[in-house]
């Protein structure tokens, strides 16, 4: 076999190497902060200007449009961490532990989003800004949980010693996706059960339907385009720390 | 902007707060970017290389 006739490797392959990962990567970022911005622009134009009230929480609903999604990323990005925990740990694929890096803040940051509105919903709907049924309960145990990861990532010196270990704590702490997700279904809570993915089908109007899922989508996109930003920095931030300690052997030997 | 009825505040306070923590959450992104890249690029103007780039 001589080098021409080798096979070419494939594109999971390519991407494992960081550099070919950014160069790859780089150009999907601008198309996405822009497609980014008009799904959100689509999306507050319909949750504030172009949807009617509820009949039961009047406008209270438009908290609805911003609530909704922020949670449902709050389990989303946490399954992004589990598929790239899985790969760090079973494929030892290079950028799985770089993907599980990049997410963790921004998973924190979006539970903690769900909670807060959740809160400002709550008030004028139950009477509380808070209960501990299940489903607060386990959401507030999710945020606990992100900000743990964060903090055991900043832990170790070293991103690469750190890496199997945070896999093995998030593989752990995903046992909670399920328990955030049936937690209206398994306990008598406050919260109301799912009234969009149901086996039934969705149990609402359009009217209500379009603005929640085109902010989902909105937000999905933010968290896609911000994710690949910090992927490429945490990428940026290994070779500069390799440049360090050069720059420190190169001082140490002079 | 349509009237948002009787409870106004907590709408307009859920939207703020994302916005707030969205705008935070893009600069800190973008800044944590521009932060290393400086870090590097005065590293690489004092010669330091990569050894692979040698």
């Amino acid at each position: 076999m001589t080098i021409t006739a080798a096979p070419k490797p494939n594109l999971w392959t390519r991407l494992a190497h960081p550099g070919q990962f950014v160069a790859l990567t780089r150009t999907w970022l601008w198309p996405l902060t822009i497609i980014t911005v008009a799904v959100f622009g689509i999306g507050l134009w319909f949750a504030l200007f172009n949807s009617p009230q509820d009949y039961q929480m009047g406008d209270t609903v438009r908290i609805m449009y911003i609530h909704v999604p922020t949670a449902w990323l709050s389990q989303f990005v946490y399954g992004v961490m589990t598929v790239s925990a899985l790969g760090t740990l079973v494929w030892r694929h290079p950028m799985a532990d770089v993907s599980m890096k990049a997410a963790a803040p921004l998973g924190a940051a979006f539970t903690a989003l769900a909670l807060f509105t959740g809160s400002l919903w709550g008030r004028p709907t139950w009477g509380t800004f808070w209960e501990w049924d299940g489903r607060m309960t386990s959401t507030l145990v999710l945020l606990l949980i992100y900000l743990g990861i964060v903090a055991l990532w900043r832990a170790f010196d070293e991103p690469l010693r750190a890496a199997r270990v945070v896999a093995v704590f998030t593989l752990v702490g995903a046992i909670n996706i399920p328990i955030v997700k049936f937690s209206v279904d398994w306990w008598s809570t406050l919260h109301q059960p799912a009234s969009v993915f149901t086996t039934s089908g969705p149990h609402m109007p359009p009217s209500i339907l379009t603005p929640l899922l085109v902010m989902a989508i909105a937000f999905t996109l933010l968290f896609l385009t911000l994710h690949l930003k910090a992927m490429h920095t945490e990428i940026a931030r290994r070779r500069l720390m390799a440049l360090e300690r050069q720059a420190a052997q190169a001082g140490a030997a002079a | 902007m349509i009237d948002l009825g009787p409870h106004a505040v907590f709408i307009i306070a859920a939207y703020s707060g994302v916005t707030l923590v969205v705008a935070a959450l893009i600069g800190w992104t973008l800044l944590d970017a521009r932060r290393i890249a400086g870090k590097t690029t005065a590293l690489e103007a004092r010669g330091i290389r990569r050894r692979s780039a040698k």
